[in-house]
Formats: structure tokens, C-alpha cells, sequence
């Protein structure tokens, strides 16, 4: 089930077809493109395929204009790291970068045309307060969190509350662990720090080993509760499988460390609509493989409704009359997949009925 | 078609319904509203620029002006700009609707065309020569800026500077000049040709109404300029008239700072901005009358400046 008015996921699937859309069409792919945050990546599938010209003369600063941004970024990400290096180089243990910015790091095509919201790190939980306040001494500060929210991030999450530099204004998300200690399940940290690999030409900076970025990548889109950048992330994992394919017995080795982190159910779920969005390659005897964790038929159907909702185009032209309530299952099931119930419902209720109506509202991840 | 050609019904229909396409300056804009007040905003302010059906054609920003939802426009009325969707302000009360449209749409131009480098400045121009009023608020940039375009100097903008990362020229976006508090009164008596349309009151600003762009500044608004001055106007009550040479690399500073997207684009802003300083005479300009100020701009535009600088600029 594809809806046809998901015109993003089509041009990322089949990018040659953009050069017969009407410019009516071209509106609608730069407004769910932007929404998405898939403008500059967009741009850069174009580029790479000699399609830059189809994109017609109206419609191209839009692309130009988000790819210049991106390009900056790039340079700004690898400028931070090293700043955040520097700030924790007292610490006796490694500094590892994950996600958009590990992308950048270890020269990644899932860079491309890459927009960033922040930079996220894993420091082994034992240096956590170590780290912390380092990063307090170099400029970082935790804003704007209500009470609740602080101590809810520091009593359940696998993450410290953004830390948000008082001069650059770029934010931080600090790790020791992938999961929170409460998730069903709980992949564990030392075996992805244990694994890491150091960046090329940045001394003392790590990213996750190869599989384990994707594994990250894939746990991160299934907990995490709102899904704004949803089919941006999905896309991040389509080129690293497609690049990571490449190399010689890397399926079998994504299934056996999946199962080692106890991550093969969203692993299951990120194939699965990697495939269903963007056409991803996916032999069939990975999915043989995984079919030990892959969900019941009955729940299946239940999640693909969801999923299939939730993370197209944030826009409203790829909603349907069940969108909304997709998207809030997928904020729910994300929750109860991190906590037990007796932790949840209580939690569930504070952020329906008092955050509300507190100053600070809420922050972006709790 | 020009929006003053679509009759009062139809235009509201229009944005009731499928939006109204409006081109301004660059950028093509589709805007929905229901608000009374919003049709007659543009209306009053917008009828010398191209309007289309909005099915027919691209536009570059999708904006939407509305009340958020039935019970509140009872309980305490209030408005939201949505761009696409997307909430980027707290909402306002419900008479600062057309403010509100204005103020999203130069949020939408400083935050997405980065193809720009894009100062918070007025710029307007006479005899080929633009001169760009940087300036913090309360100096009076707004008043003179209305008060030049109502003397035969061309509006380019009244908040934002569009400088061409190619090129190096300034491109128009001759949209309505805001004015704020006593400045209504005064530029209402500086010229009987004013039109200043209805003020909303109470807004973060004050009082505040837009001065309909002059027909020339419009018919014009593709034709780029080219960066003459830097011109950082001041007013004080009782001041000379004063026009003092300013340095160049302070003069880059404070537009590097209050560049909206400088940061965002990296070397090729500080390329964009280095350029432009190489073109330009700088000034501090001290005034309290806004007669002798228009004159004072008058004599400048008509003194010889220096010849076109040598594209220099690495890269292009």
C-alpha cells in the first residue's frame, strides 16, 4: 500500500521518473521533500545521476538553496566534533559518534545531502557524570527542561538531556547505552563500544562498526516515539545498506549481530519498510533468517498499518483519515516498547494532562 | 492579471478556497485565509502585483493564515501563520491577523532562500545605485525608507536584503513598507499620496500598518540593483542633518551579524559580503527631519560614485 500522492518515496525510488512530472507535481515534491527534510539528499540523488536538469528553472533554488545548507553542516559537524573532542579529552575512555554525524565521520554515502538537528555521542555509563560536566566546562548546558522531563531523562532514558552550547547553539544528545535500561530489550553498550572503530584522520574519535550503525539506526526509527524525520532516517538506512551490501558476507553478519543485541525485531521492521518505501534489495534469505523474530501475521498487519502511515512524508498531502491516529499509536507502542506498564501509564498521563500546562512543554524526545 | 482586477468576493472566495498564487519580488506565494482582514490587507496593499489561479502553477511558499480552531475563535480569538503546515509562531490575537501574514512571509524568504545572502536591511534605490539602511529598530529606518520611496526613490525592500551569491546584485521585494506607531501619523502628513491601511493595535510592536509599495517600485520588481552605499541611518529628536563616512570592515561586521542566513552559507557569505563592502560607500546618517534626510539621500545619488568594481570574486 503506497499511496500515489507519496510522491517523495516515488522520486527517491525511481529518480529518472522526475523528468516527466508536470510543474503542478514538482510543488508537491519540494513541499513533501521539505517537510521530510529530504531537499539537499534529494538534490544529491539527482546530481549523482545526471538529473540535475530535469529539475525545472521555478522549482531549483529550493534544491540549490537546502543543498548549500547541507554542504555547511557537513563542514560544521566535523568543526564540532572536534570541539566536543577537545572537551572530553581528559576522559579515560572513547569518544563515540553515532548517527548523521558517525555518517559524516566515516565518509558515508547516507552523508549526502545529510540536514542535521544535533550530534549525537555514547560515552560508557561509568564516565557519564565525568563527561557531563566536561562538556558543562566547554560550553554545553541543559535548556529548558521541566523538572519532570529532567528526572524522567535521568532516572529512564540511555540519554542525558540535550546539551545545548551557550555560543554556537548546536545540541549534543549524550548516550551510554542505545536503548533505555527499561526497553524490552537491551542491547549492550559494552559490546558496541567493544566494537567501534576509529575515524580516519580525527585521533581518539570513534564511530559504531558498520553493522552496528545500522543496527543503532534501526532501533533508534522503531523506539523512538515521534517520527517527523521518520522517512529522512529510513533513507539513511537504505544508503547504508545498499553501500554496506557491497561487501562480502555482510548479510549474514547484520543477522548474527543482530541477534547478538537482541535487535532483530527492528531490524526486521527497518527492511521491511526500507522496502516498502524506497525499493531497498533485501535477499531472501535474510528474511528466512530473521523469521524467528519477525512479528505474528495478526500483528504484522497491525504494525504495517502504522508504520506505513507513520513514517511517509510528514505532509498533508500523504495523510489519510488514519494518519493521526498511526502516528500516535507509533508515539504509544514506541513507549511501551522502552518501559513497563507501572512506569508508563503514569508517565503517559503527566505528559497528556500536566505538561500541557506547564511553561516548558515538552522536549523533543521524553 | 493584477490583484486589483479581481472584484472583493471573488478574491475572498479565492482564499477561502484554493489560495491565491501572488508573485512578489523572487518568490511566488500561495495564500489561504478565511480572515476578513487578511483579504482586505492584500487588497489594499497588493493590487499592482500578478496574481493566477493557484492550480495552474508553482508556488515557492505554501502559507495559510486562520483561526486555530472553532472554540477558541469564541473563547479569546487568536490567529496562526502556517507555513505548509508547519506552526513556526505562537499565535496573536485575532486583529493582528495582517501583521502576522507579513511578518510569516519575511520568515519564510530569510529562513529558505539561501541562494541570497539576506541582510535585515531597507534598500532602496535611485539612478541605478542601491543603498542598503541597515539598522537596529527604533532608528528610524522604516520612516525614512517610506518617506525616500514617496520622494521618486525606488523600493527595493523594507526589511530584507537580497543579495545575489552569483551575481552580487540586490533583488527587489517590493512588498509593504511596516510602520509603527507615531510613524503612521508623521508619513501620513510627509505625503498626501500615502496609502496606509488599517492599523492592528497592541501587537509586540505597538501599533502597527503597512504602506501600500509605490506602482513604479512594483512594475520594477525583476529588475535587480546594484549595491552603491551602506547607509546606517539614526534618528534623535532635534539632530542635523549628517551624513559621516563610516569604516568598511565595521561596516562588514555589523552585516555579516545581521545577515539572517551568513552563517548558513560558510566562505560563499563571506565572499558574498566582502564583495558587496568592495562596492560601496559607508555611512552614518543623523537626521530629525525627514524633508532635509530626502534631500540629503537626493544629493547623494546624484554625486558621481566610484566605477563598477572588477568582478574579482574566486569561484564565479
Amino acid at each position: 500500500m503506497r499511496p500515489a500522492t507519496d510522491l517523495l518515496s516515488r522520486t527517491l525510488r525511481t529518480p529518472e521518473l522526475a523528468a516527466q512530472l508536470s510543474l503542478a507535481k514538482w510543488d508537491l515534491l519540494v513541499r513533501q521533500a521539505r517537510q521530510a527534510g529530504l531537499l539537499a539528499r534529494l538534490h544529491a540523488r539527482f546530481d549523482e545521476l545526471g538529473l540535475s536538469e530535469a529539475i525545472p528553472r521555478l522549482a531549483r533554488w529550493h534544491f540549490e538553496a537546502a543543498a548549500a545548507l547541507a554542504h555547511k553542516q557537513q563542514i560544521a559537524v566535523r568543526w564540532e566534533v572536534c570541539q566536543i573532542r577537545d572537551a572530553l579529552a581528559g576522559l579515560n575512555g572513547p569518544l563515540v559518534v553515532m548517527k548523521g554525524a558517525a555518517y559524516v565521520m566515516a565518509g558515508s554515502p547516507a552523508a549526502h545531502g545529510r540536514l542535521f538537528n544535533d550530534i549525537d555521542i555514547l560515552v560508557p555509563r561509568r564516565l557519564l557524570n565525568q563527561a557531563e560536566a566536561a562538556l558543562m566546562l566547554a560550553g554545553w548546558h541543559t535548556t529548558g527542561l521541566s523538572a519532570y522531563d529532567d528526572r524522567y531523562y535521568r532516572r529512564w532514558m540511555h540519554e542525558i538531556p540535550p546539551m545545548q552550547h551557550i555560543r554556537r547553539a548546536t545540541v549534543i544528545d549524550v548516550h551510554h547505552a542505545i536503548l533505555p535500561d527499561t526497553a524490552r530489550y537491551f542491547p549492550d553498550p559494552e559490546k558496541l563500544l567493544g566494537r567501534a572503530v576509529p575515524v580516519a584522520d580525527l585521533p581518539d574519535v570513534y564511530v559504531l562498526a558498520a553493522e552496528d550503525r545500522i543496527l543503532h539506526s534501526a532501533a533508534h526509527l522503531f523506539h523512538d516515539g515521534e517520527l517527523p524525520h521518520g522517512l529522512r532516517d529510513l533513507t539513511d538506512l537504505d544508503l547504508l545498506l545498499r553501500h554496506e551490501a557491497a561487501t562480502a558476507h555482510f548479510w549474514p553478519r547484520l543477522v548474527t549481530r543482530a541477534t547478538e543485541l537482541q535487535l532483530g525485531r527492528p531490524l526486521f521492521y527497518a527492511l521491511r519498510y526500507a522496502r516498502h518505501f524506497l525499493d531497498t534489495p533485501v535477499p531472501g534469505d535474510v528474511w528466512e533468517a530473521l523469521r524467528p523474530v519477525a512479528p505474528s501475521p495478526v500483528l504484522l498487519r497491525l504494525v504495517d498499518g502504522i508504520f506505513s502511515r507513520a513514517l511517509a512524508p510528514s505532509h498533508a498531502s500523504c495523510s489519510d483519515a488514519l494518519s493521526p491516529v498511526a502516528r500516535q499509536a507509533a508515539y504509544v507502542r514506541a513507549h511501551w516498547l522502552r518501559m513497563p506498564s507501572h512506569l508508563l501509564l503514569p508517565h503517559l498521563f503527566h505528559k497528556a494532562f500536566i505538561s500541557p500546562h506547564q511553561e516548558n512543554g515538552s522536549p523533543k524526545a521524553a | 492579471m493584477k490583484l486589483h482586477q479581481v472584484p472583493p468576493a471573488e478574491l475572498q472566495d479565492c482564499l477561502r478556497d484554493a489560495g491565491l498564487w501572488l508573485r512578489t519580488g523572487p518568490f511566488s506565494l500561495r495564500i489561504r485565509s478565511r480572515i476578513p482582514t487578511v483579504a482586505e490587507g492584500l487588497a489594499d496593499l497588493y493590487g499592482q502585483f500578478e496574481v493566477r489561479h493557484p492550480h495552474e502553477t508553482f508556488a515557492d511558499f505554501h502559507v495559510d493564515v486562520n483561526a486555530p480552531s472553532l472554540l477558541r475563535r469564541w473563547l479569546r480569538p487568536q490567529v496562526d501563520f502556517s507555513f505548509d503546515g508547519q506552526l513556526p509562531f505562537m499565535p496573536l490575537p485575532y486583529d493582528q491577523a495582517y501583521p502576522m501574514l507579513e511578518w510569516g512571509l519575511n520568515w519564510c524568504v530569510s529562513m529558505h532562500a539561501h541562494q541570497f545572502l539576506i541582510v535585515h536591511a531597507a534598500v532602496v534605490e535611485k539612478n541605478g545605485g542601491a543603498a542598503i539602511l541597515p539598522a537596529p529598530p527604533g532608528s528610524g529606518k522604516s520612516t525614512l525608507t517610506a518617506a525616500l520611496v514617496l520622494s521618486g526613490w525606488r523600493l527595493l525592500s523594507d526589511e530584507l536584503a537580497l543579495i545575489d551569491r552569483k551575481s552580487g546584485l540586490i533583488y527587489p521585494l517590493p512588498r509593504p513598507v511596516s510602520l509603527k506607531n507615531q510613524s503612521i501619523p508623521l508619513i501620513r502628513s510627509f505625503s498626501a499620496e500615502a496609502f496606509i491601511n488599517r492599523a492592528s493595535h497592541d501587537t509586540a510592536k505597538g501599533t502597527v500598518a503597512h504602506m501600500r509599495p509605490p506602482r513604479e517600485s512594483v512594475r520594477r520588481q525583476h529588475e535587480p540593483a546594484r549595491p552603491a552605499w551602506v547607509i546606517f541611518p539614526r534618528w534623535a529628536a532635534g539632530a542635523a542633518t549628517s551624513l559621516a563616512p563610516r569604516s568598511a570592515a565595521q561596516t562588514f561586521m555589523f552585516l555579516a551579524q545581521n545577515a539572517f542566513n551568513y552563517s548558513h552559507l560558510g566562505a560563499d557569505g563571506f565572499r558574498t559580503g566582502t564583495r558587496l563592502i568592495d562596492q560601496v560607500a559607508c555611512y552614518d546618517f543623523a537626521y530629525s527631519r525627514l524633508d532635509e534626510a530626502v534631500q540629503a539621500f537626493d544629493r547623494l545619488a546624484e554625486t558621481p560614485r566610484q566605477p563598477e568594481a572588477a568582478e574579482h570574486a574566486p569561484g564565479h
